[in-house]
């Protein structure tokens, strides 16, 4: 508006009408985009929160699944051989992926670093990220169930789930270890202190927090997975510590209450999905805090 | 304390005992032998995969494995293209929908948020990948396709005459809402690399669009998305792969029919949701059939994955002014970690 008059100096830079229109209805639209992308987290959140702490009691959490959907008013039971077996498998997992992972981040930052070998490491690293989960169940079966001739396991569950993680924690790992300052390695070497010496008592602690988010989020990423697991673990109802037998997980738990037609089993699946986002947010939110502590960017 | 044992012995000061160097050599092989591992891990996968359907592939021939419209086990017939056209059709809907979206979004928040808004709008875009798929599912079948449901039948009705899209049965799990779904799950993938590309745009070019008077838009249309269409289309093309592979919320919404789909918003099938549908009861030639689905899954994400990445390091070191290596190729690693952080 202030550019109206072309009697004025500054006329002739004045954005002409069209194009001011055209700026602002382009701008309108990107901005109506990017409120149109958080309405589904607005109603997911909402619906979650809604149905989640409905199906929440005291019991909910310190009963198993009974099954028993026949009778209206029949115990159906809550969710902790899930949650507990989420924990456990997904806690060996970790155990699998993350001391792997890890070792191979510092093979490619300290030994393999641009050399083609590297390179093709790199590659199959990112391979492994875009494989579908579903395939990687379908792997341990072929491998752990009908190569040994068994059949479901917690552990099993673990492996597949690890083989999601692998990638994750490589990559994270591997930008973490090169954010490490040269110098720091330099003036260790040059001290006299052996390569592995370096490794373990300048690079490691150096990048140790934000290695630990990278983990923590492969974690997050884990917990929430079913594909994986509903032919490696498959579902129980008991709650269980023995990983070589069947085992319950939140997101099997929620995928088999998601099918049934009983309104209460249902409702299960919603107190459920609010236990495992709840768990997956505080994940996530502690990796952001342990993040935001590390010394490197 | 090293130093100590250095020049304690009658050694040279630089050298170093032969048995001090263990260690190092140890640790220098078992690493690259764990490294290796990763490789032959992957391979090793893709010979087993394809041994076990192996027998499927004899049964019915590879080119009518995936080309025959003929899914059907109990008689013995393996015809997966109804799986095939039902995983494109609900990946290329995620594509149409969620794409344009995934960009402005990240343009919103790189480039015309006021500052204070474009963290927590970040981060809120980002939750959206934290939501499991399952529960992607949960929220899709109960709430979503209900609600949806009175404006697909008006939309089919009023627009019959275009075949496909208008005409049939409206059912609650359908083709539609799948790729709906699906939209939402890349949206923050997309997103993420999308406002990585635009990070690296130099300011330079920026600011010579808006010092020649152009408008904000113009400066987005000119300076910003010719630098970033080469990233734009690798994230895109990830978020492709993500939904080619989506397994568990395509299972519960689009509907398990694996009749020929006949309209969008009829049931249909997915690759991927055929595994999680029948492989519990498959035995003999049926698993192998599923496994050989798997097969096909594992090739086209990979060929698609390949060809993101391709895009998405093009974009690390496209145009503009000569930059330092080590830069190029952070700008490419910084897109591929938002990739992996946004898949968590």
């Amino acid at each position: 508006m202030s550019a109206q008059g072309t009697t004025s100096p500054l006329g002739r830079l004045a954005v002409s009408p069209g194009r001011r229109r055209k700026d602002r209805l382009a701008r309108g639209a990107v901005l109506s985009a990017t409120l149109l992308a958080l309405v589904p987290l607005v109603l997911i959140v909402y619906y979650l929160l809604k149905k989640g702490l409905g199906a929440w009691s005291s019991d909910f959490f310190t009963t198993d699944p009974t099954g028993s959907t026949f009778f209206k008013n029949s115990d159906i039971g809550g969710v902790k051989s899930a949650i507990l077996g989420t924990i456990e498998m997904v806690a060996l997992a970790s155990v699998i992926a993350v001391p792997i992972g890890i070792g191979v981040a510092i093979w490619l930052v300290e030994y393999g670093r641009s050399s083609w070998f590297a390179n093709v490491v790199r590659f199959f690293v990112d391979v492994l990220t875009g494989v579908p989960s579903i395939v990687f169940g379908l792997f341990v079966f072929i491998v752990l169930i009908i190569g040994t001739g068994t059949t479901y396991a917690g552990w099993k569950g673990s492996v597949a789930l690890s083989l999601l993680m692998l990638p994750v924690v490589v990559r994270s790992a591997e930008v973490i270890l090169t954010l490490v300052p040269n110098g720091l390695r330099e003036s260790a070497l040059a001290l006299g202190a052996p390569r592995w010496r370096v490794i373990g008592r300048i690079v490691l602690p150096t990048a140790l927090p934000g290695m630990l988010t990278g983990v923590l989020l492969a974690v997050a990423r884990a917990a929430g997975e079913t594909a994986p697991l509903l032919f490696t673990a498959a579902y129980t109802k008991e709650t269980t510590t023995n990983l070589s037998g069947f085992m319950n997980s939140l997101p099997v738990q929620i995928y088999n209450d998601v099918t049934s037609p009983t309104p209460r089993v249902v409702e299960r699946a919603w107190g459920a999905a609010l236990a495992l986002v709840t768990l997956i947010l505080l994940l996530n939110l502690i990796a952001r805090l342990v993040s935001r502590r590390s010394r490197l960017a | 304390m090293e130093a100590a044992s250095i020049t304690g012995g009658d050694r040279g000061l630089l050298s170093r005992s032969p048995l001090a160097r263990v260690p190092d050599r140890a640790l220098r092989w078992g690493l690259t032998v764990l490294a290796a591992l990763i490789l032959a891990l992957i391979v090793y996968f893709f010979i087993r995969l394809f041994d076990e359907s192996r027998p499927a592939f004899e049964a019915q021939g590879v080119l009518s494995f995936v080309f025959e419209d003929n899914w059907n086990p109990s008689a013995g017939h393996y015809g997966a293209l109804p799986l095939v056209v039902g995983t494109l059709i609900t990946s290329t809907l995620a594509l149409l929908i969620g794409v344009p979206v995934a960009v402005a979004a990240a343009l919103y928040t790189s480039e015309l948020a006021p500052r204070r808004f474009r963290g927590p709008l970040t981060i809120l875009v980002e939750l959206l990948a934290a939501v499991p798929s399952v529960v992607y599912g949960l929220w899709g079948i109960f709430y979503l396709a209900p609600k949806l449901h009175p404006a697909e039948v008006w939309f089919s009705e009023t627009f019959s005459f275009i075949p496909f899209i208008g005409g049939g049965t409206v059912t609650i799990p359908n083709c539609f809402i799948a790729g709906l779904v699906l939209a939402i799950m890349i949206l923050p993938i997309v997103s993420a690399i999308s406002r990585e590309v635009m990070s690296t745009v130099p300011p330079d070019h920026k600011e010579a669009a808006l010092a020649l008077g152009a408008t904000r838009w113009e400066m987005i249309r000119l300076a910003i998305l010719p630098y970033c269409r080469s990233g734009i289309v690798g994230g895109a093309m990830l978020g492709l792969g993500r939904a080619i592979g989506e397994t568990i919320a395509v299972t519960i919404l689009i509907g398990g029919s694996t009749q020929m789909v006949q309209n969008l918003f009829g049931q249909s099938n997915s690759l991927a949701a055929v595994i999680a549908n029948e492989f519990g009861e498959a035995q003999g030639t049926h698993r192998s059939a599923l496994f050989a689905c798997g097969l096909v899954l594992f090739v086209l994400t990979l060929f698609v994955n390949g060809v993101a990445r391709y895009f998405v390091v093009r974009a690390g070191r496209s145009s503009g002014p000569p930059r330092a290596e080590d830069h190029r190729a952070g700008a490419a690693t910084a897109a591929l970690v938002a990739d992996t952080a946004a898949g968590a």
